[in-house]
């Protein structure tokens, strides 16, 4: 295999090491008892390490660079000016930068629907839930969710607005959202908000900050570059509140269309 | 009745074992496909540019297409039991010295090596280099992003204790949250502002790929295992918790050197 592929899985293997020690540790020092089906977990953990390197061997292969580019190229100078007005006209409106947020919607919701924690966090919750949260119903809310996200840190960026401002008025709308989302999603909507950053998230929305804050006139890429993984964390909590209250509004009233006519 | 001619016992092996296998390799394609469409609507449309490397980019694909595949098998045979072997172990042992003890190492120990964090700590310091708050020597800069990556840490852990405790306890999830939510804003009020964006964002980077099924895991199980709880209302949440004490910590942690 090449090299990538040997930096990756050292990468996944230090990873994994501090939690194996930690466990393997508590197993034998304090739980004193043998792991169950020992050859079986141990044949997982070396797929799961197996598996991430692969997957982020191939993304530093194929998506990384494509993604990272786009996302210099349509926050380039030359892009937007170009496409727009006469370079005379040097600061731009918000309004130039549409396709800035459409990518940065399209890209939020996409790779949020390949990452991985996700994955696990919708396949437990299906478990738990004994069906009624589909799979992909949780992942594309979330999508959804990130996607929008995204797409309005972007906005914060070109318009330079406080990031504080945008977060807490969040906080004041999930806040409300708890009060009226069914009890049982709550827990589960507050750690998507969690889960939907990692691997393949990060650092294309990174670059994408990036690019953003040091093409508009007036941002600093170490001071506003940041902020965007704050907004992904963050509209994932009410789009899936918002999908549960949705879905338990369908099933009532799915259920009174079943009481309606009058039995006799 | 339909007879199939490859019934039999290679008939048995094409359907108890490759077409799973097929059939998951299909999905993991179908998680990626959103991807390669943005990719190529943005490239080929908005930019008006051919697809370079396109060799590259199948391989690639590819590569990500098994290891997504191999990565949902490793967490049905070794995360997901693991967690919950655990969290069962340590509810029939009944010592919740030795519970907590394990929520803090894990939250801890995952955390502390995470390199995303690591990423983050660095451009920390190089922040506050630039905007004085400490001396612009290497030296300074390290024992800044180390210390930060420490608090980060800790902050992790004692997120997981908290989150442990009250599955046990079986706290209402929301309060706590929006406890957090209140020490975010009024830390804001008082933190250095080149630090906010950053203690913001550490809260979305310290839950690893590996971490996330192990600690969802563990939470379902030990809620599962407790008489009273439900694995629905009280088995999430850990997570949650973890990402929201960085931000209180890293804020802490600006101000204090700040």
């Amino acid at each position: 295999m090449n090299l990538n592929f040997l930096h990756a899985l050292a990468g996944t293997l230090i990873d994994v090491l501090p939690i194996a020690v930690i466990i393997f540790g508590f197993q034998v020092f304090v739980i004193r008892r043998p792991i169950a089906n020992l050859r079986r977990v141990l044949l997982g953990f070396v797929y799961v390490l197996l598996g991430l390197a692969l997957f982020l061997d191939g993304l530093e292969i194929a998506l990384f660079p494509l993604g990272k580019l786009m996302a210099e190229q349509l926050t380039d100078p030359g892009f937007l000016y170009g496409a727009m007005r006469p370079a005379a006209d040097a600061l731009l409106n918000w309004q130039d930068y549409l396709y800035v947020y459409l990518f940065a919607a399209a890209i939020g919701f996409s790779t949020t629907v390949a990452e991985p924690s996700l994955l696990a966090v919708a396949i437990k919750a299906r478990e738990v839930s004994g069906g009624a949260i589909g799979i992909w119903g949780l992942r594309i809310a979330v999508a959804i969710g990130v996607g929008v996200g995204i797409a309005l840190g972007a906005f914060r960026i070109v318009t330079g607005t406080p990031l504080h401002y945008y977060i807490i008025a969040g906080y004041v709308l999930v806040l409300l959202q708890t009060l009226f989302a069914p009890k049982n999603i709550i827990a589960l909507a507050y750690d998507s908000g969690g889960v939907t950053t990692s691997t393949v998230t990060v650092p294309l929305v990174a670059a994408l900050g990036l690019g953003l804050a040091s093409t508009v006139p007036g941002r600093s890429p170490l001071l506003d570059g940041f902020g965007l993984i704050a907004f992904a964390s963050l509209f994932p909590m009410m789009s899936v509140m918002g999908y549960a209250q949705i879905s338990h509004w369908r099933a009532r009233r799915q259920q009174d269309r079943i009481h309606e006519p009058p039995e006799d | 009745m339909v007879w199939y001619p490859s019934d039999g016992l290679r008939g048995c092996i094409v359907k108890e074992y490759f077409l799973p296998l097929f059939r998951s390799l299909l999905d993991s394609l179908r998680d990626l496909l959103p991807i390669l469409l943005v990719i190529a609507f943005f490239q080929l449309v908005i930019l008006r540019q051919p697809i370079p490397n396109l060799g590259e980019l199948l391989y690639g694909t590819a590569l990500v297409v098994v290891g997504l595949t191999l990565f949902v098998q490793g967490l049905e045979m070794g995360l997901f039991p693991l967690g919950e072997g655990m969290a069962y172990a340590f509810a029939r042992k009944g010592s919740l010295v030795w519970l907590l003890a394990f929520a803090f190492a894990l939250g801890f120990g995952t955390t502390v090596a995470e390199p995303a964090l690591i990423a983050v700590a660095d451009e920390a310091a190089e922040v506050a280099a630039l905007g004085g708050a400490i001396d612009d020597t290497p030296e300074s800069r390290e024992d800044y992003a180390d210390g930060l990556r420490l608090t980060v840490a800790l902050s992790v852990g004692i997120a997981i204790v908290i989150g442990v405790l009250r599955i046990i306890r079986g706290w209402p999830i929301q309060y706590l949250i929006i406890g957090g939510y209140l020490g975010v804003v009024v830390m804001t009020a008082f933190a250095p502002e080149e630090i906010i964006g950053i203690a913001y964002d550490s809260g979305g980077v310290t839950t690893s790929t590996i971490t996330v099924p192990l600690v969802t895991a563990l939470g379902v199980g030990l809620a599962s295992s407790i008489r009273g709880r439900n694995p629905m209302t009280d088995g999430f949440g850990l997570i949650a918790f973890a990402s929201l004490t960085p931000m209180i910590f890293v804020m802490g942690y600006g101000m204090l050197i700040g």
